[in-house]
């Protein structure tokens, strides 16, 4: 079985004006987003409380609340988790109790109002602190995957090619993050860790199609740079989708058998990797495209790769 | 002849997969719910219990799957978490305090697995339920104690010199201790004095016949060293005080400890246990008194029976000659005869009243009476834990000489001996408090739907894969579905082998995004087969110049994930972790089973120079 076989070059570079106004257009909508409506950090990030509660029977949410409010937390927020006799409340960091005593506290108070068991499947309790930290080390992590990732590109590659393969990855991350921040998603320590794989993943069918790039910049020689590309791209395009599509597939069983606490890791690699696999055929190529890149530049790095020494056919 | 499989390959294959299934077997033979019995210190354990055990849990009830003595502790398995909950109430209750009850996980690994060092892989308290604790030292409360305990000593050692100060002050905020003098030759002497005592301190002139006194970068380094060391030893001791089988206490960064107690669900009572106070006091031995009659029960009034470590009765005076708070450091070393000490600096206060008390008690005996105030399982009528006080002697010296602010106890049987009490010397001394900063607890039914849904999401996740190379590249996609599931044995095979390797939720996760990963390698291949027949290459030039040129394309998609899975280790901590070993080691187990692997079979079927006109892809 195939699906993709072409007998000539489609032509993406025509488009190239077209996505790059769609990323843009992406982006922008993405920064809005995450500006304005901000992100739904998860504790790891903000500190405070979660505690994930189970009751025997369908769990009463207004009961639980009031509670809570009668013993000192107002603002805790209440929800369904999963399923209905699940339950997961949020507190945000107090700079009045002791860390350690939030839990035990919530636990009683719950326990005042449901005449049923009550079992405690999860606490955990974070620091303002180290929430920061979190945040930090976070945000330094993507920085330095970013600069590791650029350097590699830039070693591989020329420049322009460089930039436009990390262009295409911020403009992922950026994208996949604007879409939390829309929908609402909770953005944890699991989804940074997805963001990071997403990076790492996301630049393999870059490389992918900038290979081809460079082979067929020394194949055809009479051909323009976007003739060239167009023809990289076409014959690359099935296997960047099929690889897309396995791990993709693999990520949907994920997300569905794999449980409330996995449900945005997934989401945001699903998400990522079908974002990453459009921008690696077209923003990462489009922007090389458009900052010059030409024959000349791939010429004199002599790097034995595919295509090179083929014998005859 | 193209497509050849060496020797070599058929062997290295062959090894690495038999290698890797022998040290994945573990995994398959589900943990079994157990109690571990110790017996607490100076307390022995001995086959004899077990029949009284059986009866106990027979009389109640519950169901025992095994009950045997192994490696020094007796170790019951039971069918479920409740049995196992069940049985720890009636051990208790039947054993009392002389034994250690905990509960733990214990793998029902088969006896010639075990010979051979496999064992299933660690699981992370995300699987396995339990409680983690991220405690932050308080340096600012110990500095305070250190810039005081300083102005104490500076005003005795310049009376002592007889040099004349206006003031001695301490500075908390900066940290620092200011002096001031009334002549400049004062502040010389003074500066001259202190410095030849104390070398690790920085001294400044300041105006108006001033000296500040300062902490040298290294000293400053040496005391956060010592504060955090010092609570890591007391924790530990404290950890294996609650019955936990498995603890983990880790130091993380400068003034962080990493507490994680696997199994326990009531938090409560282990914050209680962790932060329970010690102190230490210096007393003499009552060497008048009858060890024998005391213990009988006829202790002289003035006295008191305590035992030591290994349990053998001492009286001691009840007048206590020092407390522990007035040490301020402890180090075990050597004697000039090479035999082990512990060195004992206390602060000057301590000094005057040491050399006081021990002037008239040379030759006599002084004891060290370790005091730890443990909670215990009974609570009062308010629901506080009842804290039990537990004195214990942790050693017996003869005074050689007066005391003072610095001495040693000498005679000490093993180096080991000496750390030990040195450790439990500084406990004694108020060190720095700490702070629970983070707290995470998975409870156990949690855990194993963790476990459940991430074995189901794998298993979904290989499903569709399979199913989806079968119709898309047929019969060498069936290979490469065979060198997919080779690689989840490697992996998990390689996982069961390394030490340290945890499996957390987001290492699952990590499995099944490794499964999507590995795949890709085998996509790369095929589609290049692909293009090379469509080139019009003969099947086995196609199959040779597939995997040949894929390679390169394969190892620079993995180089730069392997990247990514190095910071993520760097930067992550706990759960995160898991997902970037298992990342990296998928990575390098995928390139391995997706191109050697299933090319050892490629070749095996189609290769060997075999005429073959189409290739089932």
């Amino acid at each position: 079985m195939r699906l993709f076989n072409f007998t000539s070059a489609l032509d993406f570079m025509r488009l190239k004006w077209w996505a790059i106004g769609f990323s843009t257009f992406l982006v922008v909508a993405s920064l809005v987003s995450i500006f304005t409506k901000g992100i739904h950090l998860g504790l790891d990030f903000t500190g405070g409380t979660v505690i994930e509660v189970g009751f025997e029977q369908q769990a009463d949410l207004d009961k639980v609340r009031d509670s809570l409010a009668k013993n000192g937390f107002p603002d805790a927020v209440v929800q369904y988790f999963g399923n209905t006799t699940e339950v997961l409340i949020r507190i945000a960091p107090r700079e009045d109790l002791q860390t350690a005593e939030i839990g035990t506290q919530i636990l009683e108070a719950i326990k005042q109002v449901e005449s049923g068991e009550v079992t405690n499947r999860r606490v955990e309790v974070v620091g303002a602190a180290v929430g920061d930290e979190l945040k930090e080390d976070g945000f330094l992590a993507v920085i330095s995957a970013f600069i590791g990732i650029m350097l590699y590109v830039a070693a591989r590659f020329e420049w322009r090619f460089s930039v436009g393969a990390v262009a295409a990855l911020v403009h992922d991350v950026i994208v996949t993050m604007g879409m939390f921040s829309i929908l609402g998603l909770e953005f944890d320590l699991t989804v940074l860790a997805a963001l990071l794989a997403l990076i790492g993943y996301s630049i393999n069918d870059t490389i992918v199609v900038f290979d081809r790039i460079r082979e067929m910049f020394r194949k055809m020689r009479d051909a323009t740079v976007e003739e060239s590309i167009n023809e990289a791209i076409t014959s690359t395009l099935s296997r960047t989708t099929m690889t897309s599509f396995t791990t993709a597939l693999t990520l949907v069983a994920l997300f569905f058998m794999g449980g409330a606490l996995i449900h945005n890791f997934a989401a945001a690699l699903i998400f990522g990797i079908a974002i990453g696999t459009y921008s690696s055929i077209y923003v990462a190529s489009s922007i090389t495209v458009i900052l010059g890149a030409s024959r000349e530049d791939l010429m004199p790095t002599v790097i034995e790769k595919e295509g090179e020494g083929t014998p005859p056919v | 002849m193209l497509n050849q499989n060496s020797i070599w390959r058929y062997l290295l294959v062959s090894m690495v997969l038999l290698v890797s299934f022998i040290y994945a077997l573990p995994n398959l033979y589900p943990n079994d719910p157990s109690l571990q019995i110790n017996a607490s210190r100076g307390a022995e354990i001995s086959q004899d219990v077990i029949p009284s055990l059986q009866a106990e849990l027979t009389k109640k009830n519950i169901e025992l799957k095994s009950i045997a003595m192994d490696k020094g502790h007796i170790l019951a398995r039971f069918n479920n978490t409740e049995d196992q909950l069940k049985a720890r109430e009636a051990v208790e209750a039947l054993l009392g305090d002389k034994f250690v009850i905990a509960l733990n996980l214990a793998p029902a690994t088969p006896a010639w697995l075990d010979a051979i060092g496999a064992a299933p892989m660690k699981l992370g308290l995300d699987l396995r339920g339990g409680v983690h604790f991220m405690m932050e030292v308080d340096m600012k409360t110990a500095m305070d104690k250190n810039v005081n305990d300083l102005v104490q000593v500076y005003r005795v050692d310049l009376r002592t010199a007889k040099l004349r100060y206006r003031s001695v002050t301490a500075d908390l905020v900066g940290q620092k201790v200011n002096m001031s003098f009334r002549t400049a030759e004062d502040v010389t002497a003074a500066k001259a004095l202190l410095s030849k005592n104390d070398p690790d301190m920085e001294f400044k002139e300041t105006a108006d016949f001033g000296l500040q006194a300062g902490f040298s970068e290294a000293r400053l380094k040496a005391l956060r060293e010592d504060a955090v060391a010092q609570n890591i030893t007391i924790i530990r001791n404290r950890v294996n005080a609650i019955g936990v089988a498995e603890p983990l206490v880790q130091r993380q960064g400068a003034e962080r400890i990493v507490v994680q107690l696997p199994g326990i669900q009531d938090t409560a009572r282990a914050k209680e246990i962790l932060g329970a106070t010690a102190t230490l006091e210096f007393r003499l031995v009552d060497e008048n008194a009858d060890v024998q009659s005391a213990v009988a029960g006829r202790v002289p009034a003035s006295s008191q029976l305590f035992v030591d470590r290994s349990g053998r009765p001492v009286v001691l005076q009840k007048r206590v000659m020092l407390t522990g708070n007035h040490i301020v450091g402890a180090n075990s070393g050597f004697d000039e005869n090479g035999r082990p000490q512990v060195n004992i600096d206390l602060d000057a206060k301590g000094g005057s009243t040491i050399s006081e008390v021990t002037k008239n008690a040379i030759g006599k005996s002084m004891a060290t009476v370790f005091i730890e105030y443990k909670p215990t399982n009974k609570k009062d009528q308010n629901g506080k834990t009842i804290l039990e006080k537990k004195e214990e002697v942790v050693s017996v010296a003869t005074i050689q000489a007066r005391l003072g602010r610095s001495f040693r106890i000498t005679g000490l049987d093993a180096p080991g001996e000496a750390q030990n009490l040195a450790v439990l010397l500084r406990a004694g001394a108020l060190i720095a408090p700490i702070l629970i900063v983070e707290e995470r607890t998975v409870g156990p039914s949690l855990g194993q739907e963790n476990i459940d849904q991430g074995i189901n999401a794998i298993i979904w996740g290989m499903l569709t894969v399979v199913i989806f190379m079968t119709i898309y590249y047929k019969w060498v996609g069936v290979v490469a579905n065979l060198a997919l599931a080779s690689n989840v044995v490697v992996l998990i095979g390689v996982m069961s082998m390394v030490p340290g390797a945890t499996l957390t939720l987001p290492g699952l996760a990590g499995i099944v995004l490794t499964i999507g990963m590995a795949i890709d390698a085998n996509v790369l291949i095929n589609e290049r087969i692909r293009e090379e027949i469509s080139l019009g290459r003969s099947v086995q030039q196609a199959i040779h110049e597939g995997y040949d040129r894929a390679f390169a394309t394969i190892a620079d998609s993995n180089i730069t994930t392997f990247l990514v899975a190095l910071i993520l280790f760097g930067v992550g901590t706990g759960p995160v972790k898991g997902f970037a070993v298992i990342l990296a080691i998928g990575i390098i187990t995928s390139v391995f089973t997706a191109v050697t692997v299933s090319r050892v079979m490629v070749n095996m079927i189609w290769g060997n120079g075999r005429k073959i006109d189409k290739l089932p892809i």
